[in-house]
């Protein structure tokens, strides 16, 4: 879990192309939207594709997604989980 | 034309690694390809923007030249609704419309597809300034000063407005030039007339 949080971080910043942030500046459970990276609608949607490109998991129910994108360690569980389910 | 009671109070030209401010160059960064020009901009003039990295190239350069514009230029005396902006280009978003059309045959890029708008640049200049006043952008072969020196007059003069930011963005490529005007009904900075003849002036600078 620790690397692929870690992994995560370090695609979150690639793919957003967040460049003033270093994955150190991410907490585990720090919000990614409103009040914690910052992250908008625009964002999501990339992070949408970051899933599929980076982790072959397509996003089914997109009522989901606050929950699964909503801090780096959430992200990892839902992926964790959905390679056990495949 | 000039109707008396406007003026250009600031001018900002970006092309060819430099910055020309008031008729001044006042930066330049020789041999620097335009993603590494418009960063050093960004680090120069403004920084702790986090969204500029995300933006295309055209809006890059339009954001940063109005960072330039702006300075030492403050619009805390307009309301939001009070301040336009009136831009135009040759090449539309073009370039950026492009890159997306790369991505299609992967994933298509949500990044990149939200700036296939050339008026995006003027959504990105609103959002950092605070502006909500009128505001268009025209697409046309050439820099047409008449037109914008006469569409912004007569939003002036009809009161819809009482500043503006108008000028050409243009970018393609490695291709790109910014020739951006705060136009103003009371004169400050430099303070010259506003009309077709001065913003024909000032870009050619």
């Amino acid at each position: 879990m620790e690397k692929l949080m870690a992994d995560l971080k370090a695609q979150i910043i690639q793919q957003l192309n967040l460049q003033e942030v270093k994955p150190e500046d991410i907490g585990d459970d720090q919000p990614l939207f409103k009040e914690g990276l910052g992250l908008d609608s625009i964002d999501a949607l990339e992070l949408i594709v970051l899933l599929q490109q980076h982790h072959n998991i397509r996003v089914a129910n997109p009522e989901d997604g606050p929950n699964i994108f909503y801090s780096v360690r959430t992200m990892a569980e839902y992926i964790t989980e959905q390679k056990k389910n495949a | 034309m000039n109707n008396g009671n406007a003026y250009i109070t600031s001018s900002c030209i970006i092309r060819r690694q430099t910055v020309v401010k008031n008729g001044a160059t006042v930066f330049t960064a020789e041999n620097a390809a335009l993603p590494e020009f418009l960063r050093s901009l960004y680090d120069r003039y403004s920084g702790q923007y986090q969204k500029f990295h995300k933006m295309d190239l055209l809006s890059k350069l339009g954001w940063a030249a109005t960072e330039i514009l702006l300075q030492d230029m403050p619009m805390d005396g307009y309301r939001p609704e009070e301040t336009g902006v009136i831009l135009a280009n040759k090449s539309s978003s073009l370039d950026t419309d492009e890159r997306y059309y790369e991505t299609v045959s992967d994933i298509a890029s949500p990044a990149l597809f939200v700036y296939t708008l050339p008026n995006i640049v003027i959504g990105e200049i609103s959002i950092r300034h605070g502006f909500k006043g009128e505001n268009a952008f025209f697409v046309s072969d050439t820099f047409d000063a008449g037109l914008i020196s006469g569409y912004v007059t007569q939003l002036l003069n009809t009161g819809a407005i009482n500043a503006c930011i108008c000028g050409w963005v243009e970018q393609y490529h490695e291709q790109y030039e910014a020739a951006l005007f705060l136009v103003e009904k009371e004169a400050r900075g430099m303070a010259l007339p506003f009309d077709e003849k001065n913003m024909r002036q000032q870009k050619e600078v």
